[in-house]
């Protein structure tokens, strides 16, 4: 059971009298659990900016948002130092009601009465979002990968919206996603990304992913150049990505076609 | 009241007027022709030689019974099922007799008298067979089952997100939540409503309208409709549930999944003998519910096909930043 301080929750939906509903039903129940809603937001980035500012002890999420879903926001909030927990909201989705149920996931269907919401108060505060369940419920339930990548930067958690990395590259532990301002830390694996975006991403090398429509062109590399069989332009920045031998016939077929 | 009980692809006696019955006996007897040619001509290369020779022939006499059975079609309705088809078969068979000599008489035809009559009589009679199977396999009832079937088909994602906004309306705004109750159960109504009545398309607009007011409540700003609805079209007659699935999945589609909303366009005009609906929505992002979507145009396109056979049509197109929806409807007058 919670402490005497009343439990942190944070709102989340894109429909405002959605909010306003569960907004109403944490009043009706603050007798019996006490609550202070700290915030709203109108999806996952939202959120996530949020939660940058302000603690919560649980957030309460709506499914299918524009922008970042409910599902992509669990995954991300994992990441945190002192992530909330979460409890899903939702009216009616198949998929997700069917993976929750099977991974033992808490969540309410709207319209939500507020004897089954003091009940899941009850139960989820304090549980850590798992960052890998939900990134694979989130890919099984949208069937597609992720809207954006997270890491961790003095102590903050970065966004990076999948659609502006030009490409993905492996150093000894870490993964670097480069867009066309900077480059970013991630906390991946190469072939995890390979399998999460196969439409967006082309693998070019052992260490490289280039996004396709990144890729300006290619060149030969010099005959004896023992780490490249070729090179590969890109626009919008200036550096080269090798690509390997057995790579290299795939991914010029990919800028003819 | 207009129904699916009196269209034309429903009665066993077909509607000579109506296109597709059209382009079907033009087909049957062009084919029959083709095989006739076939059984005579020797070989492959007098095949085609055999069957214009035919066709100068068969072609007259077919335009011909086409155009009198037509005049006539209200007429032979009335009769019994048999002796509609029985008055077919010897009109065509007089057709087929009077031409036989006439073209005798100016020396264009060889072959015996009765040879061509009964060539005619088992030609007609076979597309009797077939149009009388292919009004049972669409018979009323199974047709209006069908159509139950794929008319009840409102999303249960817009019910419980409607219901949900109208729960939070109830302490606050009273007043507000009544109205969209008032509106959720006319929707409802309409959509457990006989789906072989046609309603007026003012009806239809009304609750297309409704609907976009209840969609309103929970997006707010997100959602907004430009309706440009032809005012001489209102009372034109049109299958229930036209409009209000697509205007769902234009919303479903292409409001709900963007942060920032859009517009839904809705165009209703009149062209001459053709309705013309237009719906058009933004499209968002690369992740397209493409299945969701076939679905219901594929629903909307079967249940287009029962009421008006090959005579209606439904296109889509997919722009850059734009998905657009066309049908087009003959403007069906009320029978009867």
């Amino acid at each position: 059971m919670p402490t005497q301080n009343p439990l942190k929750i944070l709102l989340v939906d894109d429909e405002p009298p959605a909010r306003e509903r569960l907004r109403t039903l944490l009043g009706d129940i603050a007798g019996q659990c006490p609550v202070e809603v700290v915030g709203e937001a109108a999806n996952g980035v939202q959120a996530l900016e949020f939660l940058q500012q302000a603690l919560a002890d649980v957030v309460l999420s709506d499914i299918r948002m524009p922008g970042m879903d409910g599902i992509e926001l669990a995954s991300h909030l994992g990441r945190l130092d002192r992530p909330p927990a979460v409890i899903f909201t939702t009216a009616y989705d198949n998929y997700a009601v069917q993976a929750f149920d099977l991974n033992a996931v808490d969540y309410l269907m709207k319209p939500v009465r507020a004897q089954r919401l003091l009940a899941a108060l009850q139960k989820v505060s304090g549980q850590r979002p798992d960052s890998a369940l939900f990134a694979g419920i989130g890919q099984a339930v949208r069937g597609g990968g992720r809207t954006h990548l997270s890491c961790h930067e003095r102590g903050r958690l970065l966004l990076v919206p999948v659609v502006e990395v030009l490409y993905f590259k492996a150093d000894l532990k870490y993964v670097t996603a480069r867009t066309v301002e900077r480059e970013y830390l991630l906390d991946e694996s190469l072939t995890h990304l390979e399998e999460e975006f196969p439409e967006r991403f082309l693998r070019l090398h052992r260490a490289v992913l280039v996004a396709r429509p990144a890729l300006a062109g290619f060149e030969k590399a010099a005959g004896d150049d023992a780490e490249a069989y070729g090179w590969a332009l890109l626009r919008g920045v200036s550096e080269k990505l090798p690509v390997s031998r057995r790579q290299w016939a795939a991914a010029r077929a990919e800028l003819t076609a | 009241m207009t129904s699916i009980r009196h269209f034309p692809a429903t009665h066993p006696l077909p509607d000579w007027r109506n296109f597709g019955v059209m382009l079907r006996v033009l087909l049957g007897v062009n084919v029959l022709a083709a095989l006739g040619a076939l059984v005579q001509a020797p070989d492959l290369l007098n095949w085609w030689e055999r069957f214009m020779d035919l066709a100068s022939i068969v072609e007259p006499l077919l335009l011909l019974c086409l155009g009198v059975l037509s005049l006539l079609r209200d007429g032979l309705w009335r009769l019994r099922l048999r002796h509609g088809q029985a008055c077919v078969l010897a009109l065509t068979a007089l057709m087929a007799g009077s031409m036989h000599a006439y073209a005798a008489s100016l020396n264009l035809v060889d072959g015996a008298f009765s040879r061509s009559i009964l060539l005619t009589l088992a030609t007609t009679g076979l597309l009797l067979g077939y149009f009388e199977l292919r009004s049972r396999a669409f018979s009323p009832a199974q047709a209006e089952a069908r159509l139950a079937a794929l008319n009840a088909r409102i999303r249960p994602h817009f019910l419980f997100n409607s219901l949900n906004a109208v729960l939070s309306l109830i302490r606050a705004q009273p007043q507000q939540a009544e109205a969209a109750l008032e509106s959720l159960s006319d929707l409802f109504r309409a959509a457990m409503r006989d789906p072989a009545e046609l309603v007026s398309l003012a009806d239809e607009v009304a609750l297309g309208r409704q609907y976009l007011e209840l969609e309103q409540l929970r997006l707010g700003e997100r959602l907004s409709a430009d309706w440009q609805v032809d005012e001489a079209a209102l009372g034109l007659p049109i299958p229930p549930l036209m409009l209000q699935p697509l205007l769902e999945n234009a919303v479903y589609h292409g409001v709900e999944p963007s942060a920032t909303g859009g517009v839904v366009g809705v165009q209703i005009r009149r062209r001459g003998e053709e309705l013309h609906v237009r719906i058009t929505n933004p499209t968002v992002g690369q992740r397209a519910h493409a299945a969701g979507n076939h679905m219901a145009l594929a629903n909307i396109r079967e249940r287009l096909a029962l009421y008006y056979d090959l005579e209606a049509r439904l296109e889509t197109e997919a722009g850059d930043n734009s998905y657009e929806v066309r049908i087009v409807l003959p403007c069906q007058r009320k029978i009867r």
